[in-house]
């Protein structure tokens, strides 16, 4: 019941807000249709808790501890997302840089890509997954070329480019995973579903499964970003509107990496071996040490954030890559933490480039003189991100350091020097920025801080203190990664 | 040798969905290059046709029927109008010379056969020696994406990639299941005319389609 309503008013919000319009109140009831798709989401979290894995319809969706936390952090990020995105959305319209009629396009297709995430992560069979993996592109396309401005059209392209043919390769590992579950399973439907193929994961044939493994992480890994892949990412979170920039950062590439993890449960189940985690390890370290070093050449601040992005994926892809215990729920923390606070930066980042009315971070300066609450919630964010303690990204980083030293202690050194390369980086641009000479103006409207402070709010909570049933969820999440 | 005619019927089909390949990678007029394209969708019918007639395998025909229906009618038709309405008719450079990239696209196929010798090996549908030249579509495909300068053969590029890999899910698995086909047609279709709509856009910013004026965002 819950399931129905989460993934009926996504979609039928995005029908409904296409049909509304531009007329007055289609920010309002953008905010108002991911409310409820949020508290249907709680309300399916609250269930699950309670009665355990659920398998419905057909046995065509499903739902256990590991895929309904990020189904409640979708959720809840795409409902803040909108709280920021209708005075935001409004100063860009006044600006002049959106017709209304682009608007419309935007609220009906943010609906559609939240529905389009949702499947992913919902949906039980290997082929659905890939169906809506490629719905989320194309409606992501069309949000990050909002603009029609040359560079933003560019982005866009690229982004179908590369992620199209990325799919193309993720396509073909579902294919030959088919192929191989097929010979166990038989033919038909229930070939391609994943509680299905978890209970004769044994069988498979290991040869096909590795290759199919290939495809798939090289496939989902082009839309997580992971070196050398990643060409795509930072020309999208530059040239889309800020709202997009944080769903992408925070959900997709959660989402994508999501699928990668499931994919990696069944082949290591298949293999017997450590294959597919080493290949994850070797591309997240890979992308960790690269977009450090990427960092310091960054002059525009939504580049920065999404090297920083690469980074961070890059961490949670080594952390399961690794496996064990301590460091899944690790990656499982840092994925929470990270949508969290890479979303609230990206809030703070676009009242900040809106008020200076550029990106470029050598003309952003001293926030902290004319809007305090944008300075102190950049610098925090940034703080936060940079793995300062008291926030929730230190306890994760934390734990993935010591799990790391403690099975692949070859890894440490690359991390901390990562970890330190990116501080020194992100911290020297910010800091101006927020404490520099003042140069902007006022905006025409009230800017939404509140989804700012209520994430970092959140992030600092899981720094200081995870709440018990919190920590069981993630520990009984982490052990079905494995 | 002694093949059963729908196996030499399906190798045939093979044989010639290569040849449509390599013929694809060559060709530089856009509206023959989309003839090619629909060609290459044809032989797809044929050989899927072919492999429900021998093995009874009903869903096959639906398929059939939903390749006929989208990529040898309705995408070409879009693509036609398009190129009408974009009048553009050559892509004059390519990155690479012809000879150049056909010898690229020989290395490919190589590496495709070895790359599909394991895995043919383990199936047992009447089409698993064709695995190898699906594969080489595939890549075939992709190197025509990478070297065309034109928006429009690009997606022309994508779609080829995807035959490849339908007639890989033929050849190795008799299908995909059909809800996953349905989808997997309709985000095509999708995405399709999103592009369609697109390439106006990009013409009007760019006065072109020739996607070298997008090579501007850089690592400066």
């Amino acid at each position: 019941m819950e399931l129905l309503v989460l993934l009926l008013v996504p979609f039928a919000g995005g029908l409904v807000l296409a049909l509304w319009g531009h007329r007055s109140l289609a920010p309002e009831l953008n905010s108002g249709i991911s409310l409820l798709t949020f508290l249907a989401s709680a309300a399916l979290t609250a269930r699950i808790i309670a009665d355990g894995p659920l398998l419905v319809w057909d046995q065509m969706f499903f739902v256990d501890s590991f895929n309904v936390f990020l189904v409640a952090l979708t959720a809840f990020v795409s409902f803040t997302t909108t709280l920021f995105s209708r005075p935001y959305m409004r100063i860009e319209l006044q600006k002049g840089k959106l017709t209304p009629g682009r608007l419309r396009l935007y609220h009906s297709m943010y609906q559609m890509f939240t529905f389009a995430m949702l499947v992913v992560l919902l949906t039980n069979s290997v082929g659905i997954l890939w169906v809506a993996m490629e719905a989320a592109t194309l409606t992501t396309v069309l949000l990050i070329s909002l603009y029609r401005t040359p560079a933003s059209l560019e982005a866009a392209w690229k982004y179908f480019i590369l992620c199209g043919v990325g799919l193309a390769q993720a396509l073909f590992g579902t294919i030959l995973l088919y192929f191989a579950a097929e010979k166990v399973l038989g033919a038909g439907g229930t070939a391609l579903l994943w509680t299905h193929l978890y209970e004769v994961k044994g069988q498979l044939e290991p040869t096909v499964l590795a290759l199919s493994f290939v495809f798939l992480l090289v496939g989902y890994g082009t839309k997580v970003g992971l070196v050398p892949l990643h060409n795509w990412l930072p020309d999208a979170h530059a040239e889309g509107p800020t709202p997009i920039s944080a769903v992408l950062s925070g959900l997709l590439l959660n989402v994508a990496l999501y699928s990668i993890i499931r994919a990696k449960v069944l082949v290591d189940g298949a293999l017997g071996s450590h294959f597919a985690g080493n290949l994850m390890m070797g591309f997240g370290l890979l992308s960790v040490v690269v977009a450090a070093f990427l960092l310091p050449r960054q002059k525009d601040i939504k580049r920065l954030f999404a090297y920083s992005s690469i980074e961070h994926m890059g961490l949670m892809t080594f952390a399961f890559g690794m496996g064990g215990p301590v460091a899944s729920f690790a990656g499982m923390l840092h994925m929470t933490v990270h949508s969290l606070t890479k979303s609230a930066i990206f809030f703070a980042v676009g009242h900040a480039a809106q008020k200076s009315g550029t990106q470029i971070m050598a003309d952003i300066r001293g926030l902290i003189d004319s809007n305090p609450t944008i300075g102190w919630g950049l610098m925090l964010g940034s703080l936060a991100i940079l793995g300062m303690p008291p926030f929730g990204v230190f306890t994760s980083e934390f734990m993935l350091l010591t799990a790391t030293m403690h099975e692949q202690p070859w890894a440490t050194p690359f991390l901390l020097v990562a970890l330190g390369v990116s501080f020194a980086a992100i911290f020297g641009k910010v800091q101006p920025m927020v404490f520099g000479v003042a140069t902007l103006q006022r905006l025409p409207h009230r800017p939404a801080l509140l989804p700012v402070f209520v994430h970092l709010g959140i992030v600092l909570l899981l720094g200081l203190y995870i709440p018990p049933y919190l920590a069981v969820w993630y520990r009984q999440a982490a052990q079905l990664v494995g | 040798m002694n093949l059963p005619l729908h196996a030499q019927i399906i190798n045939l089909c093979a044989a010639l969905l290569l040849l449509l390949a390599f013929a694809m990678l060559t060709q530089r007029r856009i509206r023959s290059l989309i003839n090619l394209f629909s060609a290459q969708g044809l032989v797809l019918v044929i050989s899927t046709l072919t492999v429900a007639y021998a093995t009874h395998q009903t869903h096959l025909y639906y398929s059939a029927l939903l390749t006929l229906v989208l990529k040898v009618m309705l995408l070409p038709w879009i693509m036609h109008r398009l190129i009408r309405k974009l009048n553009v008719r050559w892509d004059v450079e390519s990155v690479l010379n012809i000879p150049a990239t056909l010898l690229i696209g020989i290395v490919l196929v190589i590496f495709a056969f070895n790359l599909a010798a394991p895995i043919s090996q383990f199936s047992d549908t009447i089409a698993k020696s064709t695995l190898g030249i699906a594969t080489a579509c595939i890549f075939l495909a992709f190197l025509m994406m990478i070297t065309r300068r034109k928006a429009i053969s690009q997606v022309i590029g994508f779609l080829a990639m995807e035959n490849g890999l339908f007639f890989a899910a033929t050849s190795a698995t008799y299908g995909m299941p059909m809800v996953v086909e349905l989808g997997i047609a309709l985000d095509v279709l999708v995405g399709t005319l999103i592009f369609g709509v697109f390439f106006f856009h990009i013409r009007e910013k760019f006065e072109s389609l020739d996607i070298h004026h997008l090579e501007k965002l850089k690592e400066r």
